[in-house]
């Protein structure tokens, strides 16, 4: 599949670590370990002692470099300047082409990352059919008849987590939404291949929260899922595939912000620059395309909001999403938001950036350790007292989720431009609340 | 892989049976990220075990003690001189595990912690009652109270409040036969010999600490930080010298050259002037007015003695700033070269600018760059060489340069380490400052708490290192470790 033979690790990267260990209490494997093969500094000694031909990848290497979880907290932490994020893609790019996974695993990548993802129609075609399965009765049906069994275990686990799907979907069209008062210029949203059939409202809210700042909205259509969980699981080639056609699905138009609401995409569509750096024919490209992207949270902030908020009284606690808060750096622009809310209430929750344990598809690789990061999130969440937990990206939505669940608290998860929906529409006088998903 | 009739593997299964499977940890590759802790020495152990109480602990070394296996603590792996460093192999007792803090009486203010608590957790935790622990290492984000105490670390804040030892109460220590006993008492009045102070900044050579009772302080009513400018070095010292000299004792005062400040800026950007020379971070705290009147006494201090500005923190966030460029510049010289080898010596407050001047010497004749770091309020300094660990020969040569420079600290009438403690790494300076009866005096401390030449080897005394590893019993160790599938 792969056409580009894998590279590995830099050794000038690897090299950049001092051994100095301010990093480890960053890293959620660690702290809840105690291990040093399960931290930052650990990792990064066995792949440079790997480079260096001083160990092979044996099976406790492997194992070692698939608990990361690539929160990349680490790396924001790092006096030095490691880059642990492009590290340990490029390992694991390496160990993907030297050490086939099992045959379940290949079919699944082959499946999802070949078959599904590039395709926006296919992915629809799936949501729907996945929405169908989901009609009382029938999924009940299923697990009652035990048919689950014949799937290995981290399909089941993925069975167990899938959320409702939206009532109706979200897709990128030539219509544009008109902002509001004094025009501030275009805004191109995108739009994400989860966000659309999980939580199609949050794909509206930034829509209409946009518009109501001044904003010409438009989602582009074009544009494909962004490559971030091809390229974390080591498959750069697709994630290069992908990354082609959204810049040139971003740059036919005019040269608008590209706003995004999902942190791991957003994380990802800035780093394009450094995914296409070999290919001359998109490079400069790239670099335009990556100094256009923005977070929702940090465009928002970053703007001044404008227009009138109501008052949405509630409790909420922030959740740092990780592809936000270390790979973006951006950790005051939500709670600034938040702030801004008349009648929400923001409780810090110990160690807010700490990672959930979602991390891309960990909670379905690693469902164990993922559990257990979940199990300390939810005890963090509950001792603020907070009935929402507000985050920005949807892997984080979806696994709090099943955290509340799991725990079996009371509550709900919402994406910051959520609230501030609810806000626009309380200013208006409308005091209903919609989309609040249990 | 394990050959069941050997000492080796039937130690493994024991020590599983005492702390779980997942935290012995004994293959080849596993074990290679226990070779550093941050110094220029490397050398891994032949097993590593996790324990996760003070039971556990006194099991582990029981088991060691009748294996006859050469038992090195380890605590956060950030000591620097290669205290954690198992010489000749053996097993490392590593205490990452223990973090919980068992205790904390905001009326008696104390708390009660296990060994592996991260320093700034003690801080983290006490704020919410107005306390705070009070030593206050660079590394306080990494590195755990049993490390702590080992070394006697001293932070920042130590100019005002004084090292690790004035802060613990008192230790529940393993002793080296597997017995638990208490050193100190939680009042702080013990009759009879410290025998904690006799253990604190033993270096991990008498025992494992596995609980502390530490003593919080109450939150100064105010802080201020003011960050000084110089052109020239030598006027930044002049300036430390002169603060105190006026009969202010700031809670800090550190130190860094253009270099340092060029690192920080590269990764932290703390805010510092990229052209300076030197900077100083001074922190004045107190009663508010007091604080207030030092703080511009400090100011006209520093203007006298030629500083180019002097900037006051205006807010949380940029006191925070500041001390994030200080805390993380070593770090930061990872930004600039692939290895750095940090010094620590001390030197009386006056005699700084001829020691740094003699450290440029030195730096230039080898051809390796060196910042500056200092904890300048008590002479205590970090010159750093940068150099990178591929150039053949590098490691030693830098190895050299650095006794040199311990040797001028020494000349100038002061001390061999500041903080960091002895380790591998300064234990042939001792003789420079120890005779050989002093050294025989210490070495009879280790019987008296039941250690021998096994508990943490090759450390502290004058070679240590070389005379364990040539000794029959690290080449007994060795044989069996490798019977029984280490790796080399
Ligand atoms: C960036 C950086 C900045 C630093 N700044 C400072 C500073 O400002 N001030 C300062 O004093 N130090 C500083 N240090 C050095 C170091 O952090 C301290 O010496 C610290 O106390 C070591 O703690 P650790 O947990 O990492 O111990 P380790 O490195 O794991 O061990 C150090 C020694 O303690 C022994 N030991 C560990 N745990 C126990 C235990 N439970 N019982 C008995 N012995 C034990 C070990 O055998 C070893 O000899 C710095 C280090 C770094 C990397």
């Amino acid at each position: 599949m792969a056409s580009i033979a894998p590279r590995g690790p830099l050794i000038e990267d690897l090299a950049r670590c001092v051994h100095c260990g301010l990093c480890s209490q960053s890293c959620p494997t660690y702290v809840e370990t105690g291990l040093e093969t399960e931290s930052p500094r650990g990792r990064l000694h066995l792949m440079r002692a790997k480079a260096e031909g001083r160990i092979a990848a044996t099976s406790n290497f492997l194992r070692h470099m698939d608990l990361c979880l690539l929160c990349r907290n680490c790396e924001a932490v790092c006096p030095s300047g490691v880059p642990f994020g492009r590290i340990m893609q490029a390992q694991r790019a390496e160990v993907l082409a030297t050490h086939p996974a099992p045959w379940w695993e290949r079919l699944l990548r082959y499946v999802v990352f070949t078959l599904l993802m590039p395709h926006p129609a296919r992915i629809a075609f799936l949501a729907g059919m996945l929405r169908f399965y989901q009609r009382p009765g029938l999924q009940g049906l299923v697990r009652k008849l035990r048919v689950l069994r014949i799937f290995p275990a981290s399909l089941r686990q993925m069975e167990a987590m899938l959320p409702p799907l939206s009532s109706h979907f979200f897709s990128p069209s030539m219509a544009v939404t008109p902002g509001h008062g004094k025009g501030r210029g275009g805004a191109a949203v995108f739009s994400g291949c989860v966000m659309p059939y999980l939580y199609a409202e949050v794909n509206e809210a930034t829509v209409r929260v946009l518009a109501r700042n001044g904003y010409d909205v438009k989602v582009p259509p074009g544009q494909v899922c962004c490559g971030s969980l091809q390229e974390h699981s080591g498959e750069r080639a697709a994630a290069e595939a992908l990354a082609r056609r959204n810049i040139d699905a971003f740059t036919s138009g005019e040269a608008d912000p590209i706003i995004v609401n999902a942190a791991g995409c957003g994380a990802t569509l800035k780093e394009y620059r450094e995914l296409l750096a070999d290919d001359p024919g998109y490079r400069d490209k790239a670099s335009e395309f990556a100094a256009r992207v923005f977070d929702v949270n940090e465009f928002l902030a970053r703007h001044k909001l404008r227009g009138a908020l109501g008052a949405v009284p509630m409790c909420v606690t922030y959740q740092d999403s990780c592809h936000l808060a270390h790979a973006q750096r951006v950790t005051s622009a939500p709670r600034a938001l938040l702030n801004a809310v008349p009648g929400v209430e923001l409780f810090e929750m110990h160690l807010p950036d700490r990672c959930c344990g979602s991390a891309g598809i960990y909670n379905i690789t690693e469902p164990e350790m993922s559990a257990r990061l979940l199990h300390n999130k939810m005890q963090d969440v509950q001792s603020t007292g907070a009935d929402t937990i507000v985050t920005a990206n949807p892997g984080c939505m979806l696994q709090l989720s099943v955290g509340l669940t799991r725990e079996g608290m009371p509550g709900r998860v919402a994406h910051v431009v959520q609230v501030l929906d609810w806000a626009y529409q309380a200013g208006e006088g409308d005091e209903k609340m919609p989309g609040a998903k249990k | 892989m394990f050959n069941q009739r050997d000492p080796t593997s039937a130690l493994i299964r024991d020590l599983q049976a005492v702390v779980g499977k997942s935290y012995v940890v004994h293959a080849p590759e596993d074990l290679l990220v226990y070779e550093y802790d941050c110094s220029i020495d490397r050398e891994h152990p032949s097993i590593v075990v996790l324990p996760g109480n003070s039971e556990e602990v006194a099991a582990v070394l029981k088991l060691a003690a009748r294996a006859g296996m050469p038992v090195t603590p380890r605590g956060a792996g950030t000591g620097i001189s290669g205290g954690a460093i198992p010489v000749g192999r053996g097993m490392v007792v590593a205490l990452t595990r223990m973090t919980r803090i068992l205790d904390l009486d905001p009326v008696n203010r104390i708390a009660v912690v296990e060994p592996g608590v991260i320093n700034l957790d003690v801080t983290k935790a006490a704020a919410q009652h107005g306390l705070f622990y009070a030593p206050d290492p660079s590394s306080q984000k990494a590195c755990c109270i049993g490390g702590n105490i080992a070394e006697n670390s001293g932070g920042a804040h130590c100019l005002a409040y004084g090292l690790t030892t004035n802060h613990v109460l008192a230790i529940e220590v393993a002793l080296p036969d597997g017995d638990v006993v208490w050193l100190g008492d939680p009042t702080g009045l013990e009759p009879g010999y410290d025998l904690r102070g006799v253990f604190i900044g033993s270096e991990g050579t008498l025992g494992i600490v596995t609980k502390a009772v530490l003593r919080l302080l109450p939150a100064p009513e105010t802080v201020t930080t003011l960050l000084a400018v110089f052109d020239q070095t030598d006027y930044a010292s002049a300036a430390v010298s002169a603060v105190i000299a006026a009969g202010i004792v700031p809670a800090a005062v550190e130190m860094m050259d253009r270099l340092a400040i060029q690192a920080v800026e590269a990764s932290l950007h703390a805010g510092y002037p990229k052209d300076a020379a030197a900077v100083l971070l001074i922190e004045l705290e107190g009663l508010r007015e007091t604080v207030a009147e030092q703080a511009q006494a400090v100011a006209a201090i520093c203007e006298v003695q030629n500083a180019r500005a002097v900037e006051v923190a205006q807010s949380a966030e940029q006191r925070e700033r500041l001390w994030a460029g200080r805390k993380g510049v070593a770090g930061a010289f990872g930004s600039i070269a692939p290895n750095y080898y940090i010094l620590d010596g001390v030197a009386p407050r006056t005699k700084l600018p001829e020691v740094l001047r003699r450290v440029e010497e030195i730096a230039a004749r080898y051809e390796f760059p060196v910042a500056n770091v200092l904890h300048a309020g008590d002479g205590n300094l970090h010159p750093c060489i940068l150099f990178d660990d591929r150039v053949p020969g590098a490691d030693r040569r830098v190895l050299e340069a650095g006794m040199e420079i311990m040797r001028v600290c020494i000349d100038a009438g002061g001390a061999l380490t500041g903080e960091h403690g002895v380790g591998i790494e300064k234990q042939d300076c001792m003789a420079w400052v120890f005779s050989e009866d002093d050294l025989a005096a210490m070495a009879k401390l280790r019987p008296a708490f039941g250690a021998d030449a096994k508990f943490n080897p090759g450390k502290v005394f004058p070679g240590a290192r070389g005379e364990w590893e040539g000794s029959t019993g690290a080449r007994r160790i060795m044989e069996r470790a490798l019977a029984a599938g280490a790796y080399i």
